[in-house]
C-alpha cells in the first residue's frame, strides 16, 4: 500500500513537472493566439478573466492586419529574401562542403573549422561597417541589402552542416561513378547531389528559418515600412505613436511563427547533429 | 534535377574536363565562392570595424582621421559604460545559468518515455524555434504595465493587490530580471535538446555496468553521464554565450535599454551610439569590447572540436 502511494506520488510529481515545462514554454504562444482572436473591448478590460474569451472571438485583428497594414507585403518580402538567400547559400555551401569533406584533405579540416567559426562572429560587431558597405552599394533601406548580408551566416552554417553529411556518405559511390568514366565534377553533379537531397533539404529549411529569425541586420539597414521583412515589420511597425495594437501585433506574430515552429520541429535532430558536428560520436 | 543539370556537364570542353578531374583544382574551385563571400562580407567589415574604433568617423563627418585609442579612453571613463559592461555580464551569466538548470531538468523529464512525449517535446522547442523578436513582443504584452496577465494572475490569487502591482519593465531591477528570464526562456529548450542528444549517445551498457556496481541515480548522473556529455554541452553553452552576450533584440524590444540604462548591454549601446546617434567610431569601439569574450569562446570551441577528433 505504502509503495503504491509512493509510486502514485512519483507519477504525480513527474507529470506536474512536465506540465510546468509545457506551460512555461507554450504560454506566451497561447497568449498570442488568444489575444489575436479577442475583441478589443474584451482585451482591454481588467475585470475580465484574461485566459479565455469573455466575448465572442473575432477576426477583426486579422482583417485589419491584411487590409490596413503592409503585412502581406512583409510576408512577400520575407519570402523573396528567404528564397534568394537559399539560392546563394546553396550555390556556395554545397560545393564548399563537398570540397572540405572530400577534396582538400587535412588542410580542409582546418579551413572548415575556420569557416564555421565565422558563424560565431556576431551581427552586432559587423553592423556598423556593413551598413556603410550597403550604403556604398546603393542598397540602403532596401530588402536586397539583407539578401546580400544574410549569406554571411547561412553559408558558414550550411557549409558545416553539409560537410558533416558528405563525410558520412560512402566514398565508394563516387569512386564507382569515376571508374565508370564520369569526371569528378560529373560524379558530384550526377551522383552526390541527388543522393544528398535530404541534407540539402535540411540546409534549405534552416537557411530559410535563419533569415526569418534574423532581426539585428534588418533593424539596422531598413527603415521604410514597405521594405521590411515580416519579423521586423510585426515587431516595430504596428505601433502608432505610443499605442500598441496588441491584437494586430499578436496576430502577425502568430502567422509568422507557425511555419518556423513546424520547420524546426520536423528537422530538429538534423540541426543538432549539424551544430554539434558529431561531437557525441 | 538530374536531367536539368546533365546537359551542362556534358558540354564540358575536354581541357576543362581534365582540369576539373584534378582533385586539388576542383577542391580549390569548389571552396572559393564560400571563402570569398565570407572574406568580403565578414573579414573586410571586421577590419573596417577595428579601424572605425580608432578613427574619428561619424556619419556627419565621414573622415578617416586616426585618433589612436582616444575613443576607448573616453568610453572607459564614462560611468554609464561601466554599468553597461556589468549589465552585459550579468545578463549573459544569469540567463545561461538559469537556462542550463532548466535545460538539465527538462532533459531528465523528456528522457523517460510517456504518452504524448512527442507533443510535449514539440511544445517545449517553441521558444527557441520561433523568431525571438516575435516572442519578445509577446512577452512585452505579458509584462504590460496595465494589462499584464502575470499581474492579473497574482492579483486573482491574492498575492498582491492592484494598487501595488509591479510595473515589470518600468522598474530597473525588475526590468533586468525580465530580460534575463526571457533570454533564459529562449535558450533552455536548446539546452534541453543538447542534453538529450548527449545523454542518448551514452552507451546503455556503461550505465548498466555502473548500476550493477551500485551507482545510484545521482552518482550515475553526475559521475558517469555528465563527464561523458561534457563536450557536447560545452559546445551548446558556447553557442548560448555567444548569442546572448552579443544579442540586442530582447533588450531592444522589451525595455529599449531602460529604464535609464538599467538594462543596456554592449550590443544595444553599440547600436544606440553607432547607428541611432551616428557616432560610428564610438559605436564600433563599444562593440569591440565584445571581442575578448568572443576570443576566449573561440579558443574553447577549438579545444572541444580538437578533443572530438582524437
Amino acid at each position: 500500500m505504502q509503495r503504491m502511494i509512493a509510486a502514485t506520488l512519483r507519477e504525480v510529481s513527474f507529470y506536474g513537472a512536465v506540465a510546468f515545462f509545457v506551460v512555461l514554454t507554450a504560454f506566451p504562444f497561447y497568449w498570442m493566439v488568444i489575444t489575436s482572436f479577442k475583441s478589443n473591448s474584451d482585451l482591454y478590460n481588467v475585470t475580465n478573466i484574461p485566459f479565455w474569451f469573455n466575448e465572442a472571438p473575432t477576426l477583426e485583428h486579422f482583417r485589419y492586419l491584411f487590409e490596413q497594414t503592409l503585412f502581406v507585403r512583409w510576408l512577400l518580402n520575407s519570402l523573396i529574401i528567404g528564397t534568394c538567400v537559399v539560392a546563394i547559400t546553396l550555390l556556395a555551401a554545397l560545393p564548399a562542403g563537398y570540397s572540405l569533406a572530400r577534396l582538400t584533405g587535412r588542410g580542409g579540416e582546418a579551413l572548415g573549422i575556420g569557416i564555421f567559426l565565422t558563424y560565431l562572429v556576431p551581427p552586432t560587431l559587423l553592423f556598423l561597417p556593413l551598413s556603410r558597405i550597403v550604403a556604398n552599394l546603393g542598397l540602403q533601406n532596401s530588402m536586397w541589402s539583407l539578401v546580400l548580408v544574410y549569406p554571411t551566416f547561412t553559408i558558414p552554417f550550411c557549409t558545416w552542416l553539409l560537410m558533416g553529411f558528405f563525410k558520412a556518405m560512402p566514398v565508394e559511390i563516387e569512386e564507382a561513378a569515376i571508374v565508370d568514366g564520369c569526371s569528378r565534377f560529373g560524379a558530384f553533379i550526377k551522383m552526390v547531389i541527388p543522393l544528398s537531397l535530404p541534407a540539402i533539404l535540411t540546409a534549405v529549411i534552416f537557411t530559410f528559418t535563419l533569415t526569418l529569425q534574423e532581426f539585428v541586420y534588418a533593424l539596422t539597414f531598413i527603415s521604410s515600412t514597405a521594405q521590411k521583412p515580416i519579423t521586423l515589420g510585426v515587431a516595430t511597425d504596428l505601433i502608432r505613436g505610443d499605442i500598441f495594437f496588441w491584437g494586430e501585433i499578436m496576430a502577425g506574430a502568430l502567422i509568422a511563427s507557425i511555419p518556423v515552429a513546424i520547420a524546426y520541429n520536423s528537422f530538429l535532430d538534423r540541426f543538432i547533429e549539424g551544430i554539434t558536428g558529431g561531437a557525441v560520436k | 534535377m538530374v536531367d536539368l543539370v546533365e546537359p551542362i556537364a556534358a558540354k564540358q570542353a575536354p581541357r576543362y574536363r581534365f582540369l576539373l578531374d584534378r582533385r586539388e583544382v576542383l577542391g580549390a574551385i569548389f571552396v572559393t565562392p564560400a571563402i570569398l563571400y565570407v572574406l568580403l562580407l565578414v573579414g573586410v567589415p571586421f577590419l573596417l570595424a577595428v579601424y572605425y574604433s580608432v578613427s574619428a568617423y561619424t556619419i556627419y563627418d565621414p573622415s578617416w582621421r586616426f585618433v589612436g585609442l582616444a575613443n576607448f579612453r573616453q568610453i572607459v571613463q564614462n560611468p554609464v559604460f561601466l554599468e553597461t559592461l556589468g549589465n552585459t555580464f550579468l545578463f549573459t551569466f544569469a540567463s545561461q545559468l538559469l537556462g542550463l538548470i532548466l535545460g538539465k531538468f527538462g532533459a531528465l523529464l523528456l528522457l523517460r518515455p510517456f504518452p504524448g512525449r512527442k507533443l510535449v517535446r514539440a511544445l517545449i522547442i517553441l521558444p527557441w524555434a520561433v523568431p525571438i523578436a516575435l516572442a519578445s513582443v509577446a512577452w512585452e504584452w505579458m509584462f504590460d504595465s496595465l494589462y499584464s496577465v502575470i499581474n492579473w494572475t497574482l492579483i486573482a490569487l491574492g498575492v498582491i493587490d492592484r494598487a501595488q502591482a509591479p510595473n515589470w519593465l518600468g522598474n530597473p531591477h525588475l526590468a533586468m530580471l525580465c530580460v534575463i528570464v526571457v533570454n533564459a526562456w529562449r535558450f533552455f529548450p536548446f539546452a534541453i535538446v543538447i542534453f538529450l542528444a548527449g545523454i542518448t549517445a551514452v552507451p546503455q551498457d556503461i550505465i548498466d555496468a555502473a548500476t550493477v556496481d551500485g551507482a545510484g541515480f545521482w552518482r550515475r548522473n553526475y559521475q558517469i553521464i555528465l563527464p561523458m556529455i561534457l563536450p557536447i554541452v560545452a559546445i551548446g553553452l558556447i553557442f548560448g554565450v555567444v548569442f546572448t552576450f552579443t544579442d540586442l533584440s530582447v533588450v531592444y524590444l522589451l525595455t529599449n535599454g531602460g529604464p535609464v540604462g538599467a538594462t543596456s548591454v554592449l550590443a544595444f549601446e553599440g547600436f544606440q551610439v553607432g547607428i541611432v546617434s551616428g557616432d560610428v567610431s564610438h559605436g564600433a569601439a563599444i562593440s569591440l569590447f565584445m571581442l575578448p569574450v568572443l576570443f576566449l569562446v573561440v579558443i574553447g570551441m577549438l579545444r572541444f572540436i580538437r578533443r572530438r577528433e582524437i
